[in-house]
């Protein structure tokens, strides 16, 4: 469809719905990273803020180029720490994908074929919560996972575990996934059960018709069709559960690595600023791929 | 449904007087998007009063062309004349015509009678006015006690007659209805189609229609412009549509028809009958047409013999008078419409021709049944030599 | 289609796997023990100590000002943005536009929050509330452009050209037409911007400052220590708020739906 009008352009106040968000992202979104990557280029310093300014003016641009190095990433090559942190990132956030697809599923599908007076409330349950804050709810773990906690006792009282035994989860990658796909879950479902929904019924009947024994009609008619939500779901767990800071922080181990965490501790604890700068750039280039077929996924839905 | 009809129609044909000024004048008007052509240097005069229908299938410009009266698409070039005034830059807001959506477009979130006077509101009548004005509109449209009511508290016929009120409520000097009937069903739409009738007769409004119902541009209009990919075929009135299609295209859109490809074989021949125009002579594989028709084809050239299928006769014997076409063939299906029966007749070459026969009596059992050999006849100015 | 075993067994484990753990939250802040696995008897000890807790009830309002104000902002970017997007088929760099809309969706907190702590540092500003404020607003509209966006895809266009075309100038046909119909989504934009900036820790602990400490951050480094029952306390208000929200919201929707229901029948009878 076209304009309201094309006379209705005529009005200058009309731009201004682009022009306002559009500056404020420009602003607050595209230039901030301009700043990471000019930043990750620079020295450290040790005066405040802990880089030194490298930008005056138009001026001093040829100086400003000139400045630029590639020490930082330099750095991050040499130093396996950050090279096994990447793989340990991509790793978990595969790992854990898997396992929500594996529970989100079968849950999808059981709330898209529920009937259709309880699917709102179904609903509502896996909104629900997704509004309670991510902290909450990666903490109410704690409580659980811990070697003194609930999960230790429950497992002694059932004759499981010893008296003096405990569970030896909590600080390990074991404790971590928990985390994840507890948190992650309502993110994997509700894309799924969207694309499930809304298939038509009939497909079903009709394969059932055609001779088609249920399982094999799943395989044929159900998933394909699916495809889109497992995409959708899986990007949109994928890509922030590689830069987890939250879950591998407060229930991981010392020994997990997960970029996000690196990136935290480079920033708050070594205060050096441009070489976080460097993790965020590489960490943003390792999440390009999935990032564009996110975004293709979102245009062909919209 | 028992009403009072309005006055009785006097016969209106202000197309046909070279001194009237045309009411709406579309000039040259061209509408591209891109590479697509909607509507390709088009010239159509419409006339105040007139019931007018575009009626094309869909994607022939005719919602573009409607669009730009309305004033929501500007044209890529030509212009839009209403009563002599040039419209190109005005506001659909501006202009003095309203429209009546295909959807609708009742707004949801207020009344029948809001959405009603939510025009006259816009031009800022006294309160009382508008007031008066939408009772008026309720009444004409028989919705006095569905005032309060929302839309979606309405049946589609309901919302389709509030629509029109909310778009005659300002009195607009041009009714656009975008395929007004089109979400009714069949009953309900051929009673409305008489009701928009007597509203417009009443009212005495200019009435633009767009449609791709032919049915309903045949019932509705004093006028038809048949599109087709951006251009008008043909324009007239819709018996002229019916019985005298300037083209192949016109004659098969419009109703059902029989088309034979023919070489023209004499033109301008003897004149059979005083004050009929001299015959025409075909030739189609073996069969031999007359028609009493001006053609402005050569002898030797391709043309097509179009003839509606109940001018064709049906009869068991073979025919009697001499100065009539005939043609043979055998019974290949019926198809049974009630009021009708049409014949599928397999000529000997193989060719299938239509013929329709009102079933005038309550017999069951058709004289003419499957596989009886049958004479097809019609007279000299039943049928139509095409050349485009 | 017919209720199986297996289905009613998956939602099952599914939803105790959900709701388990937060329900030990809330049932623990009642615990007079300070241990957590030692139920020491039904007590409100540890909203007494969050309620003297100056820190924690500090950093709660400054949350909550936090979040009305960039939910708020966000809202009006966001419904901006949607437009744009919905009413703007071609301008320059409508592309980007579109990236930059959806990529906080799956930007990871880290590197949102750290580019624009460089950002206030390049710019030279002292961070603290209103750093924290656009920053929440900037990652916030996008999630509101997308609900508005998503409402105003299914927006029927012709009401508008009705509007125009019974004489209502533009400006005014938004604010008459387009705005009362998109208000839902709208307010359900408000709503999800509001909780995720109440929940928001990593982008706040980057651009935040002194004096501006929200409850995240509060609550985050409380928690590095372990576990303690006042933090439940918190929690649980905060559950709680959310859940009247969320049922608020569900009675309303079936309220609307029921009475869409009644107007069908009302409907159908006034067709006879």
């Amino acid at each position: 469809m076209a304009e309201i009008g094309a006379s209705s352009q005529t009005n200058p106040f009309r731009w201004l719905v682009v022009a306002v968000p559009y500056l404020w992202l420009i602003v607050f979104f595209a230039a901030p990273f301009l700043i990471i990557l000019k930043i990750s280029l620079s020295d450290t310093a040790i005066a405040m803020p802990p880089y030194t300014p490298t930008f005056e003016g138009f001026g001093a641009l040829g100086d400003f180029l000139s400045q630029l190095d590639f020490d930082n990433y330099q750095f991050l090559t040499e130093d396996p720490l950050y090279f096994n942190a990447y793989l340990s990132s991509l790793r978990i956030a595969a790992i854990s994908t898997l396992l929500l697809l594996l529970i989100g599923y079968p849950m999808a599908l059981a709330m898209a074929r529920a009937s259709s007076t309880i699917r709102p409330t179904l609903m509502m349950m896996v909104i629900l919560p997704f509004w309670t804050s991510f902290l909450i709810r990666v903490y109410a773990w704690i409580g659980i996972l811990k070697p003194e906690g609930l999960l230790t006792l429950l497992l002694q009282t059932i004759g499981l575990l010893g008296p003096d035994d405990q569970v030896q989860i909590f600080r390990t990658d074991y404790a971590v996934f928990i985390g994840i796909v507890y948190s992650y879950l309502p993110f994997m479902v509700l894309p799924l059960y969207a694309a499930l929904e809304k298939m038509d019924g009939t497909l079903l009947e009709a394969a059932s018709d055609l001779g088609c024994p249920p399982w094999k009609a799943f395989w044929k008619i159900t998933f394909p069709l699916s495809l889109p939500g497992v995409i959708a779901g899986s990007m949109i767990c994928f890509i922030p559960i590689t830069g987890e800071f939250v879950i591998p922080d407060l229930l991981g181990g010392a020994e997990t690595l997960m970029i996000g965490k690196t990136l935290w501790t480079e920033f708050f604890g070594n205060r050096d600023w441009p070489l976080a700068s460097a993790v965020a750039i590489l960490l943003l280039l390792a999440l390009v791929v999935p990032i564009v077929i996110f975004q293709n996924q979102q245009q062909k839905a919209g | 449904m028992a009403k009072s009809l309005g006055p009785v129609k006097r016969k209106f044909s202000p197309w046909t007087d070279p001194s009237a000024t045309p009411f709406i004048r579309f000039e040259n008007i061209t509408k591209r998007y891109g590479d697509f052509i909607a509507v390709d240097n088009l010239t159509l005069d419409i006339y105040e009063r007139e019931f007018f229908s575009l009626l094309g299938p869909s994607g022939c410009g005719k919602t573009t062309l409607m669009r730009m009266l309305a004033g929501f698409e500007e044209p890529t070039s030509g212009r839009i004349l209403l009563q002599g005034r040039d419209l190109s830059g005005t506001p659909p807001y501006k202009r003095p015509t309203n429209m009546m959506f295909q959807s609708y477009a009742l707004f949801p979130h207020m009344t029948v009678e809001k959405n009603i006077a939510f025009g006259l509101e816009q031009d800022g009548l006294p309160k009382p006015e508008i007031r008066a004005r939408v009772e008026e509109m309720l009444k004409l449209v028989k919705l006095e006690a569905f005032a309060r009511r929302k839309p979606a508290q309405l049946s589609g016929g309901q919302r389709q007659r509030v629509a029109l009120a909310r778009s005659l409520a300002k009195r607009p000097k041009v009714l656009l209805l975008d395929e007004p009937l089109g979400a009714l069903d069949r009953k309900l739409r051929e009673e409305t189609q008489f009701e928009l009738m007597d509203i417009q007769h009443t009212l005495g409004l200019t009435f633009l229609i767009v449609t791709h119902d032919q049915e309903e541009a045949m019932t509705v209009s004093d006028r038809i412009a048949v599109m087709d990919k951006g251009i008008v075929v043909q324009v007239a009135t819709p018996a002229e549509i019916y019985e005298g299609p300037n083209s192949r295209y016109v004659a098969e859109f419009i109703g059902d028809i029989n088309i034979l490809e023919c070489a023209l074989t004499e033109n301008a021949g003897v004149c059979l009958h005083e004050g009929h125009p001299p015959v025409v002579r075909l030739e189609s594989d073996g069969l031999s047409i007359a028609v009493e028709q001006e053609c402005p084809a050569a002898v030797g050239d391709r043309v097509a013999f179009a003839i509606r299928p109940e001018k064709v006769r049906i009869s068991l014997d073979p025919p009697a008078a001499a100065e009539t076409n005939t043609a043979h063939g055998e019974v290949w299906d019926i198809g049974y419409l009630g009021d009708f029966s049409v014949f599928l007749v397999k000529l000997e070459d193989g060719r299938v021709l239509r013929a329709a026969q009102a079933n005038v009596s309550r017999l069951v059992d058709r004289p003419i049944t499957f596989g009886d050999m049958v004479w097809l006849t019609w007279p000299l100015d039943a049928g139509l030599v095409l050349t485009r | 289609m017919k209720p199986s075993r297996f289905d009613s067994t998956v939602l099952t484990l599914c939803f105790a796997f959900l709701y388990i753990p937060i329900i030990i939250l809330v049932i623990y802040s009642f615990n007079a023990s300070k241990l957590v696995t030692v139920w020491g008897g039904f007590s409100l000890e540890w909203y007494r100590v969050m309620w003297s807790n100056e820190g924690l009830m500090d950093a709660a309002w400054v949350t909550a000002r936090v979040g009305v104000l960039s939910a708020t902002l966000g809202t009006v970017l966001g419904t901006l943005a949607a437009l744009a997007l919905n009413r703007f088929p071609r301008f320059p760099g409508r592309m980007a536009f579109t990236g930059m809309i959806y990529a906080p969706l799956v930007m990871p907190e880290v590197i949102t929050g750290l580019s624009l702590l460089l950002l206030f540092v390049a710019m030279n500003v002292d961070r603290g509330f209103w750093t924290v404020t656009i920053a929440h607003t900037t990652f916030t509209m996008c999630y509101v452009a997308i609900i508005v966006q998503s409402r105003l895809l299914t927006f029927d266009r012709s009401l508008e050209e009705a509007a125009l075309d019974l004489g209502c100038p533009p400006v005014k046909t938004f604010f008459r037409i387009t705005l009362p119909l998109i208000l839902p989504a709208i307010v359900s934009g408000w709503m999800l911007a509001f909780t995720l900036s109440l929940d928001d820790l990593v982008i706040a602990s980057f651009t935040t400052g002194p004096g501006a400490t929200t409850l995240p951050i509060k609550i985050y480094s409380q928690v590095r220590l372990g576990v303690t029952p006042e933090i439940n306390a918190v929690c649980t208000i905060l559950i709680g708020l959310v859940t009247i929200g969320v049922i608020i919201a569900s009675i309303t929707t079936k309220r609307n739906e029921a009475r869409r229901i009644r107007d069908e029948h009302a409907a159908i009878r006034g067709a006879g």
